[in-house]
């Protein structure tokens, strides 16, 4: 069974999402994301000071198996980029919430944040798909 | 609910995920898909292939059956065991499958073709056996069991209850029926090994053996990379009944001689060959960052030459590969386009991995 963090948020499309004190965001892609990819072997990050809005697009996680795209979760500016993930996408596989991580944002307003879901509407959204 | 393989509760005990596979329920990887691929290169991995069909072709003229069904000439095959990898053609020389034909008597061959084409290759095949009366029996009381690496014949010795030097000192693309088993040194992985048909009831007793001896179970997923590092086609993405063999890298399994032999095909062939002007196969590295894909294309100076049929990322390269039908523009190189961004790409000449070791210069 795979991880699931009680204090982040989560998308329909299996990012995660941690707030931090100072109001940015961190973004990556669940374990269940990464154990249904498999191994990664390359991962297109998302342009540095680029803008996306939410559900746009932004990155490209590659496995083996299949690229899939990685979608900001919310309206905001990228701040920061794993850097690390170029040379060893294998961390998304090995640390999912932790030095796997995407991205970073500092988000246009708060208030699509508080739209994304709970880690418990997660598990059930992640379960229903598997079914 | 998809067929099962008798080796399906083994493969859900060792935590495989499981997939649909042209029907049938077969493990895509037990854990990491590039330690699977390893194993394999480096040591002895197994693999369920149970859901390949088998097929005995039996009657005095098996072999004039066998003469026009199949492009590659079985006149080859003259000593017991010895196997043949081949196309079954249409009229227009498009293929229907790719297959290994093995010898047995001279009244007895058999073939091995893929599991997702199963209906349509028999019912090809039923279509002419009866011209030459050709009894077709299809083996499904027979599993299949591949192991492959550099040690894996060494540990399907260590299980058999004794070792004929006939085993020992076989030579690649040979088979020999041992008691219940027919062991072929054969494979799908560029890797030294057996293809081993046995009866469903032993399948998973071996496979447990095996285990025991070290033999790791590897998924569809290590199959796919290792046989594209071996450059070998997939049939269904690198080659389908709309190109021909000429078209797939396979020119050297056709049998041309003696040209009044007449097989399903040959005159479309002919006609493509002395044209001179067909797509060609070719193997592809990636020079940038990005992942080979099938289905993207391929250019040269700005215009579109071709596509990938099948690209992935290479385990022991550690970089991108894949296999591609060009225009016969195609020299040295050329760009990919991978998400709309042109990505220069090297053409080399196959396998790209042979033995364990590159195969690139």
């Amino acid at each position: 069974m795979s991880e699931i963090l009680g204090d982040l948020k989560y998308t329909k499309t299996h990012e995660w999402i941690q707030i931090m004190d100072d109001g940015t965001i961190t973004v990556g892609i669940s374990d269940h994301a990464q154990d249904l990819l498999g191994d990664m072997v390359f991962i297109e990050l998302p342009e540095l000071d680029t803008s996306y809005k939410a559900g746009d697009d932004c990155a490209v996680v590659e496995s083996v198996k299949a690229a899939s795209d990685i979608y900001s979760p919310i309206s905001g500016e990228v701040i920061a980029v794993n850097e690390s993930l170029t040379d060893t996408p294998e961390l998304v596989n090995k640390e999912p919430y932790g030095d796997g991580w995407i991205f970073k944002m500092q988000p246009e307003e708060r208030g699509e944040i508080e739209n994304l879901m709970s880690a418990s509407e997660y598990e059930e959204y992640a379960e229903s798909e598997e079914h | 609910m998809g067929n099962k393989t008798p080796l399906y509760q083994q493969h859900v005990e060792m935590h495989a995920k499981i997939v649909d596979f042209g029907g049938w329920e077969m493990p895509i990887n037990y854990g990491s898909q590039i330690q699977e691929h390893h194993q394999v290169r480096t040591d002895a991995g197994m693999f369920d292939v149970s859901h390949m069909t088998v097929v005995d072709l039996q009657g005095d003229k098996v072999r004039d059956f066998l003469h026009y069904l199949l492009a590659n000439n079985v006149d080859r095959l003259k000593t017991t065991g010895k196997a043949l990898y081949t196309c079954m053609l249409n009229e227009q020389a498009g293929i229907i499958d790719d297959l290994i034909v093995y010898f047995m008597r001279e009244d007895w061959f058999r073939l091995v073709v893929n599991a997702a084409t199963h209906d349509k290759d028999l019912a090809w095949i039923n279509k002419y056996a009866g011209d030459f009366a050709v009894q077709v029996t299809e083996r499904t009381d027979l599993a299949m069991i591949a192991v492959q690496g550099p040690a894996a014949r060494d540990k399907v010795h260590q299980l058999l209850p004794d070792v004929p030097d006939q085993l020992k000192d076989m030579a690649p693309f040979n088979a020999i029926e041992l008691k219940n088993y027919f062991i072929a040194r054969t494979g799908y992985t560029g890797e030294d090994g057996y293809e081993i048909m046995l009866d469903n009831s032993q399948a998973a007793a071996f496979w447990d053996k095996l285990y025991q001896l070290g033999v790791k179970p590897i998924g569809l997923g290590a199959r796919d990379t290792l046989r594209l590092e071996a450059g070998m086609n997939l049939y269904g993405q690198d080659m389908t009944e709309s190109t021909t063999p000429l078209e797939s890298g396979l020119g050297w399994t056709i049998g041309w001689e003696p040209a009044e032999r007449d097989f399903i095909g040959r005159k479309a062939l002919q006609t493509q060959r002395e044209q001179k002007d067909h797509k060609l196969f070719v193997a592809l590295v990636l020079e940038g960052k990005g992942i080979l894909r099938h289905d993207q294309k391929v250019y040269k100076d700005n215009e579109e030459i071709g596509t990938i049929t099948s690209g992935s990322y290479s385990p022991t390269l550690e970089q991108s590969i894949a296999l591609a039908r060009v225009s016969p523009v195609a020299d040295k190189t050329c760009m990919v386009e991978i998400r709309g961004k042109q990505i220069p790409a090297k053409i080399v000449k196959p396998p790209f991995v042979r033995n364990g070791k590159s195969c690139l210069s």
